[in-house]
């Protein structure tokens, strides 16, 4: 064999070599996911409890409140803990000390954005500060571990080309987010301004729309056995949003330039969108389960707050607060929320079945994935979590639904809690009764 | 000429064809069709890690004198592949469709992620050191099987 065929084996090995095997232990996704149905919890609660007034307009601080217990206990939950468990077998990144990662993660995002939401509701300037130092503590951990691989992968695929554009996005949306944090904890700065209009958006067509779209490349075809999604779309599509976002931020705010490309990101979307519908009536498993489900619901609501977002001019004026708010339901829990829901209902049972057949040594006595997490629960809460979805949108047109989808909301999240800890229950039964046969 | 990734990425998609088409005929309750299809599938899947564990995988490894790396955890995993043919087959023969459904399902998802992990990996590197004539004596090996 030839020299330079041994080196670049050698760097292929170092780079992705390691990936072979290299899961972190399970309780590091875990606590993440099991948190969530919890902020879920109290995002309802807040809804509840505002009532009405949580759904006039979106800089109402009930509304920030809630908007953050989501985008930061729910969405930046999930999306850290489930990256810190595909990293290592999707790109072949390693995080060293998982556990002390997750822990300083977890902890941190779970008291920053509990702080956050106590500071916007009570407009106590201390909580912004604390959850500032909470918040930059929790990311930064994050993006030392992971963002510091992913800048080190050798062989970029189209998945961890996504995947770190969002984790970028991450990073700006987060600056941008505690600046504003700090502004409103007394911290003043006149140039802080622009940044509440950067800051969602990096967080929402960023952050959250680039990794949906880098785990869509992979997960789409691998669940439901569909056709790859083609490769100059998955090649160009992120980078190209990327791009956009720089532009959008750098253009000038009512600007034509800033509407053109606007549009252009929601065009780049809307193709996401459909191209996932079309690969999912081609698919080759006939099999409807609930995690397909989930992911047309996502797909369909980015689809829904895509449209109404660009035909907001044509309405009257008068209902532009209701056009914002049900395009950011569309896309915080229908969009984002809907995908990760799904997403769970295949990642948290194969985790299970994985890690219980390699620590029991009698193949018979593992459960398969659905024994673990029975398919008629999973479906179940599909059905909650819609209908607490649509009553929450219709909500913003006649206000006395928001009572009902706050109940609604809060029912899904419990039984998806629920879902959760039977599965992981499982386990422990499993495990126990393995040694004694 | 074929490549080993060409080649050996063409055998996946062709098991997951099958896979479909025995999880489809389980959905639809069609119990003769299951079982054959179930067989099809099975028996092509197990031909394919044939190759693999009697040709690629010791041809790889006396190439790059690495026994207990990647190879290694890729015969494991079809070890753990092969507990799953079992569930489905246990659900086949006991006519329970919920215990075949649930063995595919998470066979699937064990399945996807192997022949990634190989399409991405492990054949790439199969490539770089198994070129030219040696992959010509590879593939001659694995069709060698097949008679
Ligand atoms: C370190 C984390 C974060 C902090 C400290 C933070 C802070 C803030 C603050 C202070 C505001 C109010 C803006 C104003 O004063 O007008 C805000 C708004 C907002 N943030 Fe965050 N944020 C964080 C993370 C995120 C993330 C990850 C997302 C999305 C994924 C997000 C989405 C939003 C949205 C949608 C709004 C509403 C803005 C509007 O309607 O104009 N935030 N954030």
């Amino acid at each position: 064999m030839r020299g330079t065929d041994l080196a670049g084996l050698a760097a292929v090995m170092q780079t992705t070599g390691l990936s072979f095997d290299q899961a972190p232990p399970i309780s590091v996704p875990f606590r993440f996911f099991l948190t969530v149905p919890l902020f879920i919890v109290a995002a309802s609660a807040l809804l509840l409890w505002a009532g009405p007034s949580a759904l006039l307009e979106r800089h109402n601080p009930a509304t920030l409140a809630i908007v953050h217990l989501f985008t930061l206990g729910v969405l930046s939950m999930t999306m850290c803990g489930a990256l810190m468990q595909l990293l290592p077998v999707v790109a072949g990144v390693s995080i060293g000390k998982p556990r002390l990662v997750a822990t300083l993660v977890h902890l941190n995002l779970s008291a920053g954005s509990l702080l956050l939401a106590g500071g916007f509701l009570w407009g106590w300037k201390p909580a912004f500060l604390a959850a500032s130092i909470c918040l930059a503590l929790g990311f930064g951990a994050f993006f030392v571990a992971a963002g510091a691989g992913l800048l080190r992968v050798a062989t970029r695929s189209a998945t961890t080309l996504a995947v770190s554009l969002a984790v970028l996005a991450l990073l700006v949306t987060v600056v941008f987010g505690i600046c504003l944090a700090l502004l409103r904890g007394g911290l003043a700065m006149d140039f802080y301004a622009p940044f509440a209009v950067l800051h969602p958006f990096w967080g929402l067509a960023g952050w959250v729309g680039l990794l949906l779209i880098g785990v869509a490349y992979q997960v789409v075809p691998m669940f439901q056995l569909t056709p790859n999604y083609p490769a100059t779309l998955t090649r160009w599509m992120a980078p190209i949003l990327f791009g956009l976002l720089i532009l959008w931020s750098l253009a000038e705010a009512g600007n034509d330039v800033r509407y053109a490309l606007e549009a252009g990101l929601a065009a780049v979307y809307a193709g996401f969108a459909l191209t996932t519908l079309y690969l999912h009536s081609l698919r080759r498993r006939r099999q409807v389960d609930t995690s397909l489900l989930f992911w047309r619901v996502s797909m369909l609501s980015l689809s829904g707050a895509l449209i109404l977002w660009e035909t907001a001019g044509l309405l009257p004026h008068g209902w532009r607060d209701r056009i914002e708010l049900s395009a950011g339901i569309l896309i915080i829990v229908g969009f984002a929320l809907s995908a990760i829901n799904g997403m769970l209902y295949k990642i948290v049972p194969f985790l299970i079945w994985f890690h219980l057949q390699s620590s029991l040594p009698g193949r018979h006595a593992v459960p398969n994935m659905k024994e673990i997490l029975p398919e008629v629960w999973a479906r179940r809460q599909f059905w909650l979590y819609l209908a607490s979805f649509l009553t929450l949108l219709a909500a913003v047109v006649w206000s006395p639904l928001v009572y009902p989808a706050a109940i609604l909301l809060a029912a899904s999240a419990l039984a998806l809690w629920h879902n959760l800890l039977r599965a992981c229950y499982r386990r422990r039964e499993a495990g126990h009764a393995a040694p004694g046969i | 000429m074929d490549t080993i990734s060409v080649f050996m990425t063409q055998a996946h998609h062709h098991c997951d064809t099958l896979f479909a088409e025995a999880e489809n005929a389980m959905v639809d309750g069609d119990w003769e069709a299951a079982t054959r299809q179930f067989a099809a599938f099975s028996r092509e899947t197990e031909h394919h890690f044939k190759a693999e564990e009697e040709v690629m995988f010791p041809a790889f490894e006396s190439a790059t004198g690495m026994t207990a790396g990647p190879t290694e955890v890729m015969r494991m995993e079809h070890q753990q592949m092969r507990g799953m043919f079992a569930g489905m087959a246990d659900g086949i023969r006991l006519r329970n469709r919920d215990a075949f459904l649930g063995a595919s399902e998470t066979l699937l998802m064990l399945m996807q992620q192997h022949n990634l992990k190989e399409q991405q990996m492990l054949y790439r590197m199969a490539d770089q050191v198994l070129a030219g004539e040696r992959c010509a004596k590879v593939l001659a090996a694995i069709r060698a099987l097949e008679e």
